[in-house]
């Protein structure tokens, strides 16, 4: 049978199948479904320094094959985070990726730095929230931004360090290269595509925040040309995502370069998508005789 | 053992209670066996990304099956209508807080149009210490009357044009009653005035409530709702996890 695990940034994951952050909250609401530990981690809700209360509603709106959110980091704050659900979750037997964001750089630092002591096997730098008005996204679409914020992050976190990029640039292998300088350990792409709809009779946007991060299997393409843009100009492990749903969606985001993959709105559609997908990558490789996720990674023959 | 869970259920009948209304009936006993009233499901609708989320109407905890009263409000409801008994649908069920029922407690249960249908699983459950006002636009729309009336529950109706029953508004219908606790669902004009009447009677009233929903078991957080604690703070709940049923007194604008 075809070994599932990978090893990203010293961390090694039973399989490459991820949780994404945002669609999975701390873990708690899927645990009723399914033990976490058939997954290779999860990556958490996005925390901050202090307790957020997020954006007013409508946050959600259903789109052509996807959705668009604008949560805006409702979030108890990373403190809440350590006391609260860490030490239940450090029982699930699954990887736990804290994500940080922030409004200020400052802000970032110390999240990352009180996380430094605790069970957590990553942290997930999130400089690519679309929704929030300060911080998040800012941070992520300068070259300057995100070296300088993956840097300073750097010195004071002690754990593996991953660096969430944002599609909503001109070149995203150049945020990737800033992200890698600034002494990047791995690289996670894509967060959300801004987006908006607007509801015709009222002419009022139907997500309260205007616009909101679209994700879904319609940004799966957009994705997929990302980590595979990203994948060649980096050393980087490349953990991909971005409208995941099925596990030839998996296989395909491997073959882009990704060395694990992370499942975010699927969940939504169907709570079983992340083990579905496990067992799928798990039967195909067997099929093909592929004994390790290596052999896929970075696969596909371009014309 | 799981307090939800997301299984395909066959779906026993299907028909058309009144113009773009639905009532369905889906085999899903072990899903059956958890269900309270006021809670509801994610049903999955396949092309869509989001699920559809929809009160449970009847619980029948005997026959193992759920019933779906839902109104077609766009796409995805009206492909869901045109499933035919022997279809699976994929339903993640129970979700949700539901009504706290007390049968000692003569219970006011106000309903507005595709809001009555929750109300009728928490009618089952309390018999004829429940009396019933339900509000239609018409005639036409109005449903549930005899289901309302088979509980044992006392039964007002009113219709927004007179067509049928007491001409004019659920609220001014209720005013009539005595009861001791009022539970509501229905459009937030009418929620308002819900929680107006218990507030003049003084006793406590449970509101449920709508919001644009994604993952349904407060994973996500995007059904938010604004809600006061107790301490007079606010914060966003969520309506599928903290609700969709409400103390009245947390709901901070109706």
């Amino acid at each position: 049978m075809a070994a599932l695990n990978v090893n990203i940034a010293g961390v090694e994951f039973k399989n490459p199948i991820i949780a994404a952050s945002g669609t999975f909250g701390f873990g708690r609401e899927y645990a009723e479904l399914y033990p976490l530990s058939e997954l290779g981690g999860i990556s958490c809700k996005g925390t901050t320094l202090y307790e957020r209360p997020g954006n007013p509603p409508p946050r959600v709106a259903e789109t052509p094959g996807g959705m668009l959110n604008a949560v805006g980091l409702q979030n108890p704050g990373v403190e809440h985070f350590i006391n609260e659900d860490l030490p239940w979750l450090e029982k699930q037997g699954t990887r736990i990726i804290a994500n940080v964001a922030g409004s200020s750089v400052e802000d970032y630092c110390r999240t990352a730095e009180l996380l430094n002591d605790t069970a957590v096997d990553m942290v997930e730098l999130n400089i690519s929230c679309p929704n929030v008005k300060e911080g998040g996204v800012q941070f992520g679409v300068t070259k300057e931004g995100v070296e300088g914020m993956t840097r300073a992050v750097r010195d004071r976190c002690k754990k593996p360090l991953m660096v969430k990029l944002s599609p909503n640039v001109t070149d995203i292998t150049e945020m990737a290269i800033a992200a890698e300088s600034g002494g990047a350990d791995a690289l996670s792409l894509i967060n959300t595509l801004t987006g908006m709809r607007i509801d015709i009779n009222s002419r009022r946007p139907i997500i309260r925040n205007n616009t909101g991060g679209l994700s879904g299997p319609a940004v799966l393409p957009v994705a997929i040309r990302m980590v595979w843009q990203v994948s060649q100009r980096v050393k980087l492990p490349v953990v991909g995502l971005g409208g995941i749903s099925t596990w030839q969606d998996a296989v395909e985001m491997l073959l882009a370069g990704a060395s694990a993959i992370q499942v975010g709105t699927a969940i939504f559609t169907d709570p079983y998508a992340p083990i579905k997908i496990r067992d799928g990558l798990l039967e195909f490789m067997d099929k093909n005789g592929v004994k390790s996720l290596s052999e896929l990674t970075g696969g596909v023959r371009p014309w | 053992m799981k307090s939800y869970d997301s299984r395909p259920a066959r779906l026993l009948s299907a028909r058309e209670l009144a113009p773009g209304i639905f009532d369905f009936t889906l085999n899903c006993p072990e899903l059956a066996a958890k269900a309270v009233p006021g809670q509801f499901a994610q049903i999955l609708v396949p092309g869509h990304t989001l699920r559809r989320p929809i009160s449970i109407c009847g619980i029948d905890k005997a026959s193992g099956t759920l019933r779906f009263v839902f109104q077609v409000r766009g796409e995805g409801t009206e492909k869901l209508s045109r499933y035919r008994p022997g279809d699976d649908i994929d339903i993640l069920a129970p979700l949700g807080k539901g009504f706290p029922l007390d049968r000692t407690k003569r219970t006011l249960l106000m309903g507005g149009g595709i809001g009555a249908p929750p109300l009728l699983a928490a009618a089952k459950e309390l018999g004829e210490t429940a009396v019933a006002v339900l509000g239609f636009r018409n005639k036409e729309l109005a449903i549930l009357e005899e289901d309302f009336k088979n509980t044992g529950a006392k039964v007002l109706i009113a219709t927004d044009d007179g067509s049928y029953g007491y001409h004019g508004l659920v609220t001014e219908l209720a005013a009539g009653e005595d009861f001791q606790v009022l539970m509501a669902c229905g459009p937030r004009p009418m929620l308002r005035g819900a929680k107006a009447l218990a507030e003049s009677r003084g006793v406590p009233g449970y509101l449920s409530l709508e919001q644009r929903m994604a993952c349904g078991v407060g994973a996500c957080l995007g059904c938010a709702v604004a809600l006061t604690d107790g301490s007079g703070r606010e914060y966003f709940g969520h309506v599928c996890k903290d609700g969709p049923v409400f103390p009245m007194d947390m709901v901070k604008e109706v």
